[in-house]
């Protein structure tokens, strides 16, 4: 848990919604996500593909371009507010105070440039060192994540370096100008379990030297234990439970958050995480009134045909289960 | 579908060509009109005036008469607007035949190369890297030149040299790599999925699974080419039609009417000019077309393309 | 790097070789033809018949007549059409050469400029006005048969208009070391005129591989760093949507060059190789044909060549594959 919890959050979201309108319908993205990041926090968001949570980071940070995507709520970053403030206003932040790490680092860098011409664009586009400055950097920066050899390697070009330390290059550059936060978007999906946790560990150091805060998306429980301070699920594009991560680890509110923990052994399976979640996301087009995980939930009742209230307090979730009815749940189950 | 509606109004202008001709001009664009004259404002003028420059004679311009030599006659007398009309059923006739033999012969070699592979598959592919490596328009003039002034005969065919079928032959074979060579990359990645896969273990024969299994995801393919295959065989008819080793006399293209009026193009430019307004329409709303039927099937282009 | 040009270059030089073997297959081996009575065109003597043979071997085995044929065509060069009686056919090809790269130079860099620009300022211009209505030109470039623009732009410029156009000379070629700016001169509306269509291929090509390229994950990263969207679009997506551009340009400039630029040369009088070509085949003149076919495979499989070895510029993935 951070220290600085009652300082001034460094990103504060309210009541984001994003929403793209298609031929076939409204589809809402994101519907009403609410977080706060304070300075030096590691921040999970956690949920199945298709829960918007990548959506949501891209949106906040204006990188959605579709034309039919409509963007409400408000974003205020280092207490400004930045949502729809156009991209001259954007470039300045995008890189410079904000930096962002993809999914797929096989794709996320342009492949005719060297890894060193790609970080070099990227400092000298904020500051305003010399080529050979920036350069100088680069080296510096490919080094302290982790790439050996840096000096030599700064010229290779990106189909030279394996997926793991493609990630790393991409970890550099999203560094590479001190950002104060920085987005993580599922950063360890698409590489193998000994490099995911290399990364997730480069991470962690990254975090404690330089005091950035992190926003990490994944689908993977086990990353949050290992990384978050606090934690959002969410599910078809709504924040289900959020709190500190060991809370909401321990003592998990939603069935959905106990889905994704295993926590809840059903009869006849073995608790395999996301896997024994029976049915899929739904279709992003008939997302129900009320409760959005109703139609896959066991413990469903009547009132989950109204949507559930967001409750107040540092552990927050929106399920019409009372406590003693979760209590007796969890009990009868384990 | 402002484009299938131009295209749907050219094609049924030209197929009434022969009522036109018979019922408003009364004129038959096929027969020289040397002597004749016409009642224009009262006064009566003959079709073919003395050149006012030099030798030869000088036909009438355009009357912008509904009812007669509205285009103006060919150095021949004849009325422009109906061989204009007339050539477009030709142009339009040529365009879309070959194109059908083209897209046949493209798909079943294609869809040959890429199922079988081997042996087949090199003979197809050698066929096309040939057809490839000439410049189309050389290719197509060499077929000419040698066809049209023999005609075509193999074993039981015998085409005449002056037949419309050359030219459309000619065209068809000459594009045949455009589209066989896409099908066949289609069909390749298609045997590795797992239907096909799962079709060839269940021992269906192979003409069983070509037909059922591989056609329908090649043909959307081949509809998306089509129409820009028309363009491109009517632009390619048109250019040896103009070179005079496309379509022969008595027959008319929009290519050949280009090519009678290249001597009267200072004096009366509409002989020249009204059938490549004709072409470039025409090509246009199939371009049009194409990029439509694209989108139509491949929505994610459409998406991408919009996003 | 110069290993990998070297080895595309023997490529090339076997893959002429092997064109040259097909094509003096087509003239000299086809069954049933008399290749001398070809050669010699229609209605000749048994004396021209008889220096044919002997000058071409035609009676020793393939291989040798193969060598003569070479050796006459490539290094003697006195290879001599019969219907032009005495008219030598490497000069003929080597004199009509410039006039075509004139044309097609001049045009290629028009095309290129209008073609580049146009797919650029479409794709970053989607879903505004003008992407659409530079893809409605770029159909209408494409829908117009080369020969009939030539046609139009000559009545407009040297009948309908003449008083507007006076500065511009009739119809006809002077060399650019006679006159650069004659040269030019008299040149510009074929280059327009060849140009329109490739401009418009190229504005459609670039603009679909733009639109693909601004969709990929490194445009996303090049946002993510804070990049302005011209930078963006110029430095990252079209850098990538070049090798596109570039393949499709290397195939184009070959087949033009080895004779595809016939109609542009004869609605404009220039004795070019396409107008050479199309004459010899008219004519019947195979020596004549076979030394323009022989040029033009030459410069298609160059400019492939030239279009791989730009490839492993362009694209590092290329180079290290090699």
């Amino acid at each position: 848990m951070s220290t600085n919890e009652h300082a001034a959050p460094v990103l504060e979201l309210t009541d984001l919604s994003v929403s793209f309108s298609t031929r076939q319908g409204l589809i809402r993205a994101v519907d009403g996500l609410s977080l706060s990041v304070g300075r030096g926090e590691v921040h999970g968001i956690v949920g199945e593909s298709g829960s918007g949570k990548s959506v949501a980071m891209y949106s906040l940070l204006g990188l959605t371009r579709d034309a039919n995507a409509s963007i409400t709520g408000s974003v205020r970053f280092e207490g400004r507010e930045i949502l729809g403030s156009g991209d001259k206003a954007m470039q300045p932040i995008r890189g410079g105070e904000i930096g962002m790490i993809f999914q797929d680092p096989m794709t996320a860098l342009t492949p005719v440039y060297t890894v060193g011409w790609q970080i070099v664009e990227q400092i000298r586009q904020h500051t305003d060192l010399t080529k050979a400055q920036a350069k100088a950097r680069a080296i510096e920066l490919l080094g302290e994540v982790g790439i050996p050899d840096a000096k030599r390697r700064v010229d290779s070009y990106p189909h030279e370096f394996s997926g793991g330390m493609r990630q790393r290059v991409v970890i550099a550059m999203a560094m590479s100008c001190n950002p104060k936060l920085l987005i993580a978007d599922e950063p360890t999906t698409a590489l193998d379990v000994t490099t995911q946790a290399q990364i997730l560990d480069l991470m962690s150091r990254l975090r404690d030297v330089h005091n950035s805060s992190i926003v990490i998306i994944t689908h993977d429980m086990g990353v949050i234990a290992e990384m978050a301070d606090r934690v959002t699920v969410m599910y078809a594009g709504r924040p289900i439970e959020a709190g500190p991560e060991l809370d909401v680890v321990r003592h998990p509110r939603h069935p959905y958050t106990w889905g994704l923990l295993g926590a809840v052994p059903r009869i006849g399976e073995r608790s395999e995480r996301l896997a024994t979640i029976a049915g899929n996301v739904m279709s992003p087009l008939d997302v129900p009134v009320g409760c959005a995980f109703a139609p896959r939930c066991a413990y469903v009742m009547d009132e989950c045909a109204a949507r559930p209230p967001w409750s107040d307090g540092d552990h927050r979730s929106a399920c019409w289960l009372s406590d003693t009815q979760r209590v007796a749940l969890r009990r009868k189950e384990s | 579908m402002m484009a299938l509606g131009l295209l749907s109004l050219i094609i049924l202008a030209c197929l009434l060509a022969p009522y036109y001709a018979s019922s408003i001009a009364h004129e038959n664009p096929f027969v020289s009109n040397v002597q004749g004259s016409i009642t224009l404002g009262g006064k009566t003028v003959s079709v073919l005036q003395p050149s006012t420059v030099g030798f030869g004679v000088t036909p009438i311009g355009p009357t912008w008469h509904f009812s007669t030599y509205f285009l103006g006659a060919d150095p021949q007398g004849r009325d422009v607007f109906a061989r204009l009309l007339y050539g477009g059923r030709d142009s339009l006739f040529i365009g879309f035949s070959s194109a059908v033999i083209c897209c046949f012969f493209a798909t079943a070699l294609g869809m040959v190369a890429g199922y079988f592979g081997g042996v087949v598959d090199w003979i197809v592919s050698r066929l096309f890297d040939i057809i490839w490596a000439f410049p189309v328009y050389l290719l197509a003039i060499s077929l000419s030149v040698i066809l049209l002034t023999s005609g075509l005969n193999v074993g039981f065919i015998h085409i005449q040299p002056g037949s419309l079928v050359l030219p459309i032959l000619i065209i068809a074979s000459v594009y045949i790599p455009y589209v066989g060579r896409p099908v066949r990359g289609l069909v390749m990645t298609l045997r590795e999925r797992e239907f096909i896969q799962a079709a060839i273990g269940s021992g269906a024969s192979d003409w069983r699974i070509l037909r059922r299994d591989v056609f329908p995801n090649v043909a959307p393919t081949v509809i998306v080419f089509f129409p820009m295959m028309v363009a491109f065989n009517m632009l390619t008819e048109s250019a040896l039609s103009f070179l005079s080793i496309g379509v022969q006399p008595p027959n008319a293209s929009w290519g050949t009417i280009i090519n009678d009026g290249l001597d009267l193009l200072y004096t009366r430019p509409w002989v020249s000019i009204a059938p490549g307004i004709g072409i470039v329409l025409t090509c246009a709303a199939l371009n049009l077309l194409g990029d439509g039927v694209r989108d139509a099937f491949d929505p994610k282009a459409k998406l991408r393309g919009g996003a | 790097m110069l290993l990998f040009i070297v080895r595309r270059l023997i490529s090339a030089f076997l893959v002429m070789f092997s064109i040259s073997v097909v094509v003096f297959l087509i003239f000299f081996a086809t069954p049933g033809v008399n290749p001398a009575a070809r050669i010699a065109g229609r209605s000749a003597s048994p004396e021209v018949l008889a220096h044919v043979a002997a000058e071409f071997g035609l009676n020793r085995p393939l291989p040798i007549r193969y060598g003569l044929m070479m050796w006459h065509l490539l290094f003697q060069q006195d290879l001599t059409s019969y219907v032009n009686i005495g008219v030598k056919v490497i000069p003929q090809i080597t004199g009509a050469a410039p006039i075509t790269l004139s044309l097609i130079v001049g045009a290629a860099v028009l095309w290129l400029l209008a073609g580049v620009a146009g797919g650029l300022v479409a794709a970053a211009n989607r879903g505004k006005w003008i992407d659409p209505l530079i893809m409605f030109g770029g159909i209408a470039a494409v829908s117009i048969p080369a020969y009939w623009l030539g046609e139009v732009v000559n009545l407009v410029t040297q009948n309908k208009f003449h008083s507007l156009f006076s500065w511009l000379p009739a119809p006809g070629y002077v060399s650019i070391t006679q006159s650069p700016w004659q040269w030019a001169l008299h040149l510009i509306f074929p280059w327009i005129t060849l140009a329109t269509l490739y401009a418009g291929v190229y504005a459609r090509v670039l603009r679909a591989e733009l639109v693909n390229a601004l969709n990929e994950d490194y445009v996303r990263t090049a946002r993510a760093k804070g990049l302005s969207e011209r930078r963006i679009l110029v430095k990252h997506a079209l850098r990538c949507s070049l090798v596109a551009i570039v393949s499709l340009f290397g195939l184009d400039f070959g087949s033009l060059v080895g004779g595809a630029a016939l109609l542009t040369e004869v609605v404009f009088g220039l004795n070019g190789i396409g107008m050479l070509t199309y004459n010899s085949l008219l004519n019947l003149d195979l020596p004549v044909i076979m030394g323009c076919v022989m040029y033009g495979a030459f410069f298609i499989v160059l400019a492939s060549a030239v279009v791989d070895v730009l490839y492993a510029f362009l694209d590092p993935r290329v180079r290290s594959v090699h």
